[in-house]
């Protein structure tokens, strides 16, 4: 985990890669090719990229009546105006008649840092997730970036894919295999799930690594497609923990964890904690410091996990908690009472 | 063009049942956009019925998706699809939903009923022609009242700034919308010095006289790398006397069996006027 690379580097990159064994596809941008990391397709193939301009609405409308001539459009622009500023476009035109538009979108949550909220999009998943037919993906690495590129031209349909700003380590290597509607197991553990999505995944895996030096072991499940959902690995991981938490770079009302409490209470009611954006805007600053600020950094997630496996330990009257050494001793206290 | 007005009249007066049976609908706009429609499908465009995904077919999207009781009439007498479907519309389990879905109509080149978005496609569809190298065209049929919709204007700079001369638009300017007329609701004239300044090629035709249509949509295809705008005025509710001009026929009311019947005795009358 020493190298970094952004999401939407990674984006930029995997096109031109794909791009040069595949035909079938091109590329509209709203003008922030800079942004999203399409530059890189601009530059390689300009006769397959279609600039239209700051004008959301269109572009993904046209979008719609460009894919039925049997080419597939990549859309692509900032999460904040895929998600808002042209959703109803994606609804109608593009999801309502299952038209085989892909939706690729930077600058998710506050790993957009420093444009502040305006550009922070926190209600991204959700929206996508609320939409009929839409397939909606946030993969955790550059390298499933790439990966969930190619998977999302195979698949015939409308698809959402966030990625991101910031760069982020690289977590799996080239042998990693992707699948749309799959939830990969990184680590198995049998005190508590962390169910990451996208960027969150890599703090999900410090803080697992980190925490069997005390003798909490974290599963760790990368949960990459958020719809479809893979239940049954959530349900069996669950199953297995009796804890689970949630951890994503969103708003913590109807993405990732909205997502698994509607499988869970219904298979398999769990006790549930949520990581993320705890239902208010960002704000300017560094991704670093925002992830403090908002409570989404490592301390942060060590706190609840370590909360969580003592709460559960004292409803499932299981393992001793208090044997355990943990961080933040004094949450036991409060549990007790 | 003696056969296209017989054509029309039918075309009215199934419309008019359709929208009878279904017990609503847009009588008023389908009515103001049929004559464009039935020039468009029984002369203009080259399509085939037996093959509704030939690739280099023509293409038309309906932008404003309500007027489909008129799209509806021309594809089932073109034989896309059974005429007996044409009185499912609007009800449940039907083919014929209330606003154009191109998954379960025959001959629907796409599913719109949201302003402004049709407009869009037909430009990505019109892009699309002319990256694959193909010589298809595109028609895009816009209300006025459409216009109001800023992607439209989104869409218009588009279209101009791509060349897209394989691109006509129609605006089926019956001077109505849903409340009122586009004056006092939303004034977008002057509207042709509009599609200019966009750099659009502008004709203004009257857009119930079938050989000004026709002349029309031939002096676009003669036109290279502008896009091509046909302001066409229109009369809401045209052919019926007590829904012509009357805002009150716009959406969302059909005729009752009396107006019915008045309504299709009326355009009994109209089948023999031929081109004046």
């Amino acid at each position: 985990m020493n190298k970094k690379m952004s999401l939407r580097e990674a984006f930029g990159k995997a096109l031109v890669k794909i791009g040069k064994n595949r035909k079938d596809f091109v590329v509209f941008d709203a003008d922030v090719a800079g942004g999203t990391g399409t530059y890189h397709f601009r530059d390689t193939f300009p006769e397959r990229f279609f600039q239209f301009g700051i004008a959301e609405q269109n572009m993904f409308a046209a979008a719609a009546g460009f894919s039925t001539l049997g080419i597939t459009p990549i859309v692509t622009t900032y999460a904040v105006f895929a998600s808002m500023r042209a959703i109803e476009q994606v609804r109608n035109s593009i999801a309502y008649p299952k038209l085989n538009v892909k939706i690729v979108a930077s600058h998710p949550g506050l790993d957009t840092g420093p444009d502040g909220a305006t550009h922070q999009a926190v209600e991204d998943l959700a929206i996508y997730r609320a939409i009929p037919n839409m397939v909606v993906i946030s993969p955790a690495d550059p390298i499933e970036v790439e990966k969930a590129t190619e998977a999302i031209l195979d698949y015939p349909g409308p698809v959402y894919m966030r990625t991101g700003r910031s760069p982020v380590p690289i977590i799996f290597d080239e042998n990693y295999k992707f699948e749309i509607g799959r939830a990969n197991t990184i680590m198995e553990g049998e005190d508590v799930s962390l169910f990451a999505t996208g960027i969150m995944l890599h703090r999900a895996l410090e803080v697992a690594q980190y925490l069997r030096k005390y003798g909490i072991y974290c599963e760790v499940v990368n949960i990459s497609t958020l719809k479809p959902l893979d239940k049954e690995t959530i349900i069996r991981s669950a199953r297995k923990t009796k804890a689970v938490i949630t951890m994503e770079d969103h708003n913590v009302i109807g993405g990732l964890a909205g997502a698994i409490s509607e499988i869970l209470s219904y298979y398999e009611p769990t006790l549930m904690r949520t990581i993320g954006i705890k239902d208010c805007f960002g704000e300017s600053g560094e991704p670093n410091d925002l992830v403090k600020k908002y409570h989404l950094d490592r301390d942060s997630i060590i706190k609840i996990v370590e909360e969580t496996v003592a709460i559960k330990n004292k409803f499932m009257r299981g393992r001793k908690w208090k044997d355990l050494k943990i961080k933040y001793p004094s949450l036991l206290a409060q549990v007790e009472e | 063009m003696d056969k296209l007005y017989q054509k029309a009249t039918k075309l009215r007066k199934l419309v008019l049942q359709m929208i009878h049976q279904a017990g609503s609908g847009h009588p008023g706009g389908s009515l103001s956009a049929l004559d464009i429609i039935t020039v468009l499908y029984f002369y203009e465009m080259r399509i085939d019925s037996k093959n509704p995904n030939w690739e280099n077919r023509d293409r038309f999207v309906l932008s404003k998706g309500h007027a489909c009781p008129a799209l509806y009439a021309a594809l089932a007498e073109k034989g896309f699809f059974p005429k007996k479907d044409l009185f499912s519309l609007r009800k449940i389990n039907s083919r014929l939903q209330g606003h154009p879905d191109m998954l379960t109509t025959p001959g629907v080149e796409m599913s719109t009923g949201s302003l402004g978005q049709g407009f869009s496609a037909a430009i990505g569809m019109a892009l699309a022609g002319k990256y694959i190298g193909k010589n298809f065209r595109v028609y895009v049929l816009l209300g006025d009242g459409e216009l109001d919709e800023g992607e439209v204007w989104e869409g218009a700079m588009c279209a101009s700034h791509y060349e897209l001369d394989n691109l006509v638009a129609i605006i089926d300017y019956n001077g109505l919308q849903s409340d009122n007329y586009n004056t006092k609701t939303m004034n977008f004239e002057p509207l042709v010095e509009k599609w200019k300044a966009f750099n659009w090629y502008t004709l203004e035709i009257d857009g119930h006289n079938i050989p000004q249509i026709v002349n029309a949509f031939n002096r676009a295809k003669r036109l290279k790398r502008k896009p091509t705008v046909i302001v066409a005025h229109t009369i809401k509710g045209k052919g019926v006397s007590f829904m012509e001009d009357n805002p009150k026929w716009h959406g969302s009311l059909a005729p009752d069996d009396e107006q019915l019947k008045i309504a299709l005795d009326e355009l009994d009358g109209k089948e023999l006027i031929t081109n004046e």
